[in-house]
């Protein structure tokens, strides 16, 4: 049986303020298969960070899970008791962040906190634990661990302190891993280097990516899946060849216009006309249609639902068998 | 590192020079000094003899160097109203004060560190707000309202709390009297050390706290998090080592200010310390206790910087690094 080990239905994330509720995610459903790697694109403000901070139990007041369910290989997560969520953190799901240079704690030794997080979770001595620690860092690729394991974060380089990062993530072998822009705040020479370390890892263990991520190319190279989000909903989800080479909605479709070719990829998305709304002014029916060359009247009032098309699902009428047949009828 | 204490050092002379200076000067504009000791049918003959023999027709170069000299060996002169050594006079006070001051801050670090903590965690619980509610009244009133008011609740309605005075003390090693070793002693320094360290502690607190609510934003906090360490050792590992870093600044150079603030807390409880004598001094004009009082003012000040730059180092280990680098 192969049963996803994240699955997402209708997750809905809210932000309580002053001046009213803000719906940040709206009613979002993926699966992540065993092993597979999912990419998560979009414009800034999407939503990509928010959806991960929801999966790992991070969300911070006053933002909220309002409606929908989150299951980790089958049990559900969402509504745990705070002790025993924590307990999955780090556990059966790791979280990297973007900015290695800020996520490791200044004052405490690198070797610390790897071994603080390894006893966390796993039934080890410390002697055990501080092994484990520096075969983790060789595998990562530090190089002279037996050493380095007792210096400081700031003796470490960007890509250093994001393998460090890595390792800390993977430490008790999780099911998932959150990677939530990885590779944005490093120098472009690691970028690679980095990502190809985080499909190696995780492909030997068997781990699942969720990937978050500006960079096209670096999906085109890593993930199976791709979700592309837009407005706190996901506009299209495939296979990475389907959705990158052939894109089905409009939005997706401006997206992957700003690739040339898969291998010298490395722009940031190209700017389609006009920009995102503000969470507070999202507009009815398909939040995209300020912005679609091909909106109608229909696109204006109901929101799209994901619809089958092809290899994957899209949210866009235009994929609408009903819409479709009175086009046709029309015409 | 030697390289940085070596530059602190030099620093810290010349601050030290640079009061030194102004305590000089006080001497030449609050008047001739000599007619201070003289009286106004002293003979002309006898008033040069002790210009002379006070140097001061020496150029004031000289007169300087001579004050700075004497003053580097704790000699500051005789008091024009004590005619006594104004060193004996600053050491027989000088325990008094400094056990004020030393309380003061233990008092204020020892509550206000946990109740910054504690209004940071819960930010919203009915005790965290009353801690903050409390802590604006402990920065806007005055120190000797505080001190009235203590005294009068604790000392004239309950009657608990001696209102003045140390209390009973015991000499310990040559001029040092202590107050901490007896009961009396210790209850008469309740009053003043709470009132001293009233305005540091809720200062500490909400430093604590701002800083506190800071760092728990923080990536590496975030981080911590998801790693799955417990709260515990989030909030009380990870949290409280990097908000205590700055702290420690602020708390070494509140110990210098809870010393100098003395004066008003000792005149309210007439404690008998530095800064009652250094009133006295400014009511009688006794320069020698004025000069000398600014001066041991400002060393115990550059001192305690230089030991909180060298914790400082100490604990964070990204300092220690530019400095070995330096
Ligand atoms: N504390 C908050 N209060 C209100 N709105 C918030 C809060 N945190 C996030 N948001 C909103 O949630 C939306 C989604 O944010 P999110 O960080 O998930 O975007 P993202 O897709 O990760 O963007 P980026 O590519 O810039 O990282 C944004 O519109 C943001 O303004
Ligand atoms: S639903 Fe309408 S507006 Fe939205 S993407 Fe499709 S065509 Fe454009
Ligand atoms: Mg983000």
């Amino acid at each position: 049986m192969n049963e996803p080990v994240l699955s997402v239905r209708d997750l809905t994330v809210e932000f309580v303020t002053r001046r009213g509720t803000l719906r940040a995610i709206d009613a979002i459903s993926f699966d992540i298969a065993p092993g597979e790697v999912l990419g998560v694109v979009g414009e800034s403000g999407a939503g990509k960070s928010l959806t991960g901070t929801a999966v790992i139990g991070l969300l911070e007041p006053p933002g909220r899970i309002a409606g929908g369910e989150i299951r980790l290989s089958g049990r559900r997560i969402d509504d745990l008791p705070p002790g025993e969520m924590r307990r999955l953190r780090g556990k059966r799901i790791g979280m990297v962040f973007q900015d290695p240079l800020t996520s490791l704690n200044p004052l405490f030794r690198v070797g610390d906190q790897l071994v603080e997080t390894i006893m966390t979770h796993l039934p080890v001595t410390k002697e055990e634990a501080r092994k484990r620690a520096i075969d983790l860092l060789a595998e990562v690729g530090i190089p002279a661990p037996e050493r380095r394991i007792d210096g400081w974060p700031h003796e470490f380089s960007g890509g250093m302190r994001q393998r460090v990062v890595l390792a800390l993530a993977l430490c008790a072998e999780p099911d998932l891993v959150i990677a939530d822009e990885p590779t944005t705040a490093l120098d472009v020479s690691v970028q690679a280097q980095i990502i190809a370390l985080l499909k190696r890892l995780c492909r030997e263990r068997g781990t699942a990516v969720m990937l978050i991520t500006h960079d096209m190319g670096v999906i085109a190279e890593t993930a199976d899946r791709v979700a592309v989000m837009y407005a706190g909903r996901i506009v299209e989800i495939g296979p990475v060849r389907e959705v990158v080479k052939n894109p089905q909605h409009p939005y997706a479709k401006g997206l992957m216009g700003s690739i040339p070719s898969l291998e010298e990829s490395r722009e940031r998305l190209l700017q389609i006309e006009g920009s995102m709304p503000r969470l507070a002014a999202i507009p009815k029916g398909c939040a995209f249609h300020p912005r679609c060359p091909h909106a109608f009247a229909r696109c204006h009032v109901e929101k799209p639902v994901l619809l089958e098309s092809g290899a994957g699902r899209v949210a866009c009428w235009l994929y609408d068998g009903d819409t479709v047949a009175r086009a046709e009828t029309a015409a | 590192m030697l390289a940085f204490i070596l530059r602190r050092l030099m620093q810290s002379v010349l601050v030290l020079l640079s009061v030194a200076l102004i305590a000089f000067a006080m001497f030449r504009f609050v008047g001739d000094p000599v007619n201070q000791l003289v009286s106004l049918d002293t003979p002309a003959e006898q008033v040069r003899q002790i210009r002379e023999s006070l140097g001061l027709d020496d150029p004031v170069i000289v007169q300087f160097l001579r004050y700075v000299a004497n003053a580097a060996q704790m000699e500051f002169g005789i008091s024009y109203q004590f005619r006594q050594p104004v060193t004996t006079l600053l050491a027989e006070r000088a325990p008094a004060t400094l056990e004020l001051a030393f309380v003061s801050a233990l008092f204020s670090l020892l509550v206000g560190i946990p109740m910054g903590v504690y209004t940071a965690l819960r930010r919203d619980g009915v005790l965290a707000r009353v801690f903050q509610a409390v802590s604006l009244v402990g920065v806007s009133l005055p120190t000797f309202l505080i001190g009235i008011l203590l005294i009068y609740l604790f000392a004239v309605t309950l009657g608990w709390l001696p209102s003045f005075g140390r209390g009973e003390t015991v000499k310990i090693s040559g001029s040092w009297s202590t107050g901490l070793l007896t009961w009396s002693g210790l209850k008469a320094l309740v009053l003043p050390a709470v009132t001293l360290g009233l305005f540091q502690m809720t200062l500490i607190m909400r430093l604590v706290r701002a800083e506190m609510l800071e760092v728990l934003r923080t990536d590496y906090i975030k981080f911590a998090r998801a790693r799955g360490l417990s709260t515990r050792a989030v909030h009380f590992g990870h949290a409280l080592k990097n908000t205590l870093v700055p702290v420690i600044t602020i708390a070494g150079l509140q110990l210098g200010s809870i010393i100098a603030f003395a004066i008003i807390t000792e005149t309210v409880f007439q404690w008998p310390g530095m800064g009652v004598l250094f009133l006295k001094a400014v009511q009688n004009v006794d320069i020698p206790i004025m000069a000398a009082y600014l001066v041991m003012i400002s060393a115990l000040f550059v001192v305690i910087n230089l030991a909180v730059d060298l914790l400082y180092a100490m604990v964070d280990p990204r300092l220690r690094a530019t400095l070995k680098g330096a």
